[in-house]
């Protein structure tokens, strides 16, 4: 009895309600799961009911099953099972089933699976549909999934339907264009055509996505770029060249009345605008005709639009790109700069985010700009969020110069200390390397290493130690402060270990000056201070390096000073003979050797180490991208000369990378690489007119000084030096092809009775010039009133023309004899 | 634009439209690695992250979190705008939106996300003729409909 009326029940209900769940309740169901495991049982049997309703030929509910579907791969679950359902719906002549089934299709499927191809005869009678919704949803679907093939098979359509009267196609067509261009970039051809008309239309749909296939268009082919800066749009009878239309639209936007259609908190059609700004930027990048067309358009919109909300200000950012990427008038760039320097004095964090990432690309080009809101970017290192700190330390290595150089150390310094872990390393090392840049002086220079090593712990890169103690090797004068003051911060710092290193390196080196008696109020470091500190650091919890470190200089120490406890030293190494690191281990025994059988050659061998040679700087990171050095590849000599030529800089920017030897360098193309000559004298370059004083014999030099200066009239030469019968002449010259390039010819003048031999010139400049030296006359200058040979000369000019070498090489013999008796 | 999401805050995704064609498990990892990523990020915070080669724009709107992905290269301030038109026409829809409009019609919020932006980029700028084409379609719908047939909308 009561089996039937269970089947009885089941049969009423079956009839009751044959509908599937609705999509509302399903969620509901879903919703409602407590556990994951329970959603994944309503989720699995949903699916099994949709996959066994799939199967039939035409249900009316496909839809709402589909939709079901759809929401169940929402939540992540498989649903590869429905693709074909999408087709079918798809295929389907009601919209509701079209609707959902691009839906379907625009989620399950995308361009690498096969399925998608049987679309393609679906979307072919669609797009040609005569509901503009149907032909819509066509466009939608295909801008979406379309794969190469789908996109040759289906471009003619879409370009048809480009050239529709229907705005709403029309939109959708050329965003379906724009697509399939990124696809296939050989289609370009078949729509560019059509696009001139789109730039004439009224409707801002239509106006929006022309000017977004255009950009495309222009940014995928150069070719296509320079034709539409020639032909542009053309307007029936009108002939109007891209440009100027364009610059005409944005002039409408901003002109023309409130429009409630468009306007976004007072700004007529902000997103329009923007995109118009971009083609700006692409076309007129490189082309200072174009630039010169937009220099109004792009002064107005900077100057007025409405600055409270950030509507506003995404519009002047995009100017203020767009400026900076074309050849504007450098009034217009100033006014850029103090669009982006207002923005970072905004609350809003975005908007200051975005004006120090900007700041950051154009600091190069317009540095004197960009240093009048260096205060506010000082300000900006100390906001809570961690991307502006980033970029507000970047852009601050960018500004530091000699000037500025004290004030921005000093509060870099403080956010070093206090910054997190991953901005150490590159902070530490920035600060170093442009303190060594600009050093105002030694002190000053010792002082901020000091203070850096301190500061950032254990986070610094090798290189930063190794620039530390290349520097102090090379200051003799100051190695007795250096050494006092790293004691002092070995009690408070210990723990840092690149400190400990340098540290350890100096009191081995300078032992003398760790034990000699202090001038000023400091205790003196007794033996016993200095031996408990070598234990602390061997034994401690420190690192192999450190104790490499340790163990070197405890040896000097021990070589250089006679200490009193030697044999503890003894001790300590044979200690480490046994040490379970190979390295340590090592030392351990071959000092312990050196004490034990050697010990006469332990002064010797622990001698003074010369000034270390600076390496070059490969692992430079300061960006300054307006000087290729050349000097990258010279490595500097040792020693007296490189001394000498600090002091031949005196007071000078000491930039010690500058230093460029006369020899050949390969790396300038315009210069020709021969070994000098004694007889021969190769000249190269801007040659000035013969040396003046005809009785004093001279070296004649050239050297081209590249300068970022603007050019100048005639320049009257000066006397670079005179001291000891040695004179230095600088004769300046500005050709006018090439106007940032200034050629100096020196001319050293011996005046002297005897002849000076091997007579080497260098020179440095500051960063923010470029040195190209070619090779000198000769070394040796002879003394004034000895005879002289006939004066000849060999020329040998190069020269670039329309981007092609040219050499000419000529004997000169025709002097006058008064130039050379 | 690269993509766009839309998540509670508790990490479930109640949008997605990718724009770039990705595999499923890319897909999956990518929304696990930045549902994380923005959840955990503070309100203090510029609405700005730079991840992979990719810069993602992001903002709250009560519950729900709405992001894209963009190039490095556009303007991200005018994408903070495209979000909020968004969520504007999703609001004139369904008439003050909340999260639970959005779970239960999913369905439209897709086909409004599709009059706004096809193919990555902005295609109608005027707030009006958007919705005047969603109602047009939904018109288009109920009509070819007949009456009670279904018990609502079509889908249910």
């Amino acid at each position: 009895m009561s089996a039937i009326k269970q089947v009885f029940n089941e049969a009423v209900e079956r009839v009751k309600s044959p509908t599937p769940v609705r999509l509302r309740d399903l969620v509901r169901n879903i919703r409602a799961a407590r556990t994951a495991a329970e959603e994944r049982a309503v989720v699995n049997k949903e699916c099994a009911y949709i996959r066994s309703t799939f199967k039939e030929e035409d249900s009316i509910w496909r839809c709402r099953n589909l939709a079901k579907l759809l929401y169940i791969h929402m939540l992540g679950y498989p649903a590869h099972f429905g693709q074909l359902e999408c087709l079918k719906l798809i295929a389907s002549p009601r919209f509701t089933d079209k609707r959902i089934g691009y839906l379907g299709a625009m989620l399950l499927l995308d361009e690498r699976t096969d399925v998608h191809l049987l679309i393609t005869n679906s979307l072919k009678n669609d797009l040609n549909s005569s509901v503009q919704f149907i032909v819509g949803l066509a466009l939608c679907t295909l801008g979406a999934i379309a794969s190469p093939e789908m996109s040759r098979d289906l471009a003619p359509e879409v370009e048809k339907l480009l050239k529709s009267s229907n705005a709403y196609i029309k939109k959708k067509a050329a965003l379906c264009a724009f697509r399939i261009i990124s696809k296939v970039p050989d289609l370009m051809e078949i729509f560019i055509p059509a696009t001139r008309s789109l730039l004439s239309e009224k409707n801002h749909g239509v106006l929006i996505t022309g000017v977004i296939l255009v950009t495309e268009m222009c940014e995928k082919s150069p070719d296509t770029l320079q034709h539409f800066k020639r032909t542009g749009g053309k307007v029936g009878s009108d002939d109007m060249v891209l440009v100027p239309n364009l610059v005409r639209i944005l002039k409408n936007l901003i002109m023309s009345g409130y429009s409630p259609e468009h306007d976004v908190s007072g700004v007529s059609d902000p997103f329009l605008q923007v995109k118009i700004l971009r083609l700006l930027r692409l076309l007129g990048h490189n082309d200072a005709e174009s630039s010169e067309a937009m220099n109004d358009i792009l002064a107005q919109v900077a100057t007025n639009t409405e600055q409270s909300k950030n509507v506003g200000y995404s519009i002047l950012y995009e100017t203020v790109m767009t400026i900076m990427h074309i050849q504007s008038e450098s009034g217009l760039r100033v006014l850029a700069i103090n669009i982006l320097g207002r923005f970072l004095l905004k609350d809003d964090k975005n908007i200051r985010y975005v004006a120090l990432n900007t700041l950051l690309k154009c600091v190069h080009h317009d540095n004197y700009a960009v240093q009048r809101h260096r205060g506010t970017i000082l300000e900006c290192l100390k906001d809570p969020d961690i991307s502006i700190r980033r970029r507000a330390m970047e852009l601050c290595f960018a500004l530091l110069n000699a000037s500025n150089i004290r004030s921005m150390v000093k509060e870099l310094l403080t956010f070093l200390e206090a910054a997190d872990p991953d901005f150490k390393g590159p902070c530490s090392s920035n600060i170093v390397l442009a303190a060594e840049k600009y050093a105002p002086d030694k002190q000053w220079l010792i002082n901020t290493l000091l203070r850096v090593l301190g500061a950032a712990g254990n986070n610094i890169r090798d290189d930063v130690i190794a620039i530390t103690i290349q520097l102090i090797s090379e200051n003799s004068d100051h190695q007795m402060y250096v050494v006092k003051n790293l004691w002092l911060a070995m009690s408070n710092y210990s723990e840092q270990e690149p400190l400990v290193q340098v540290s350890l390196w100096c009191f081995g080196e300078y032992a003398e000056n760790v034990l000699a008696p202090s001038d000023d109020t400091q205790e003196q470091v007794t033996e016993e201070e200095l031996l408990t500190f070598y234990q602390r650091i061997l034994f401690g919890q420190y690192s192999i390096a450190t104790k490499e470190y340790a163990l070197n200089s405890l040896m000097k120490l021990s070589a250089r000073c006679s200490l009193t406890n030697i044999n503890k030293v003894k001790e300590l190494m044979s200690s480490f003979a046994c040490h379970m690191h190979i390295e340590l281990q090592q030392r351990g025994v071959e000092f312990s050797q050196l004490f034990r059988f050697h010990d006469h050659l332990r002064g010797p061998l622990f001698e003074k180490i010369p000034i270390l040679e600076k390496s070059t700087s490969s692992t430079r990171e300061t960006s300054s991208p307006v000087t290729e050095k050349a000097s990258e590849e010279v490595s500097l000599p040792i020693q007296i000369e490189s001394n000498a030529l600090l002091d031949l800089m005196g007071g000078m920017e000491t930039g010690h990378e500058d230093i460029v030897l006369p020899k050949p360098k390969a790396t300038i193309p315009t210069i020709n690489s021969k070994p000098m000559n004694n007889d021969i004298m190769d000249l190269l370059g801007g040659l000035g007119s013969a040396p003046e004083e005809p009785p004093q014999s001279s070296l004649i030099e050239d050297f081209a000084l590249i300068t970022n200066s603007q050019p100048l009239g005639k320049i009257s030469g000066i006397t670079a030096f005179s001291k000891d019968s040695l004179s230095i002449h600088f004769n300046f010259e500005r050709s006018p092809e090439k106007p940032n390039i200034l050629s100096i010819k020196m001319t050293a003048t011996n005046e002297g009775p005897i002849p000076m031999t091997d007579f080497l010139f260098q020179a440095a400049v500051p960063k923010t010039f470029q040195l190209e030296m070619l090779n000198p006359s000769g070394n040796v200058i002879p003394p004034s009133n000895s005879d002289v040979a006939q004066l000849k000369m060999r020329i040998k000019v190069s020269y670039k023309v329309n981007n092609e070498d040219v050499m000419h090489q000529a004997e000169v013999n025709h002097f006058p004899p008064a130039s050379w008796q | 634009m690269h993509f766009m999401l839309l998540f509670s805050r508790q990490g479930k995704i109640r949008l997605q439209k990718w724009y770039v064609a990705v595999l499923d498990k890319v897909k999956k990892k990518i929304m696990r690695e930045l549902t994380t990523i923005i959840l955990t990020r503070q309100s203090k915070m510029c609405s700005f992250i730079e991840w992979k080669d990719l810069k993602i724009v992001y903002k709250r709107y009560a519950s729900l979190h709405f992001c894209c992905a963009i190039d490095p290269d556009e303007n991200e301030l005018m994408y903070l705008e495209v979000i909020h038109r968004y969520v504007e026409l999703l609001d004139r829809y369904f008439e003050s939106v909340c999260e639970l409009d959005i779970i239960f019609n999913f369905e439209k919020a897709y086909f409004i996300l599709d009059e706004l932006i096809m193919g990555g980029e902005i295609q109608e700028t005027s707030k009006i003729g958007i919705i005047r084409s969603i109602e047009a379609q939904d018109e288009l719908q109920q009509a070819e409909t007949p009456q009670g047939f279904f018990e609502d909308y079509g889908l249910g």
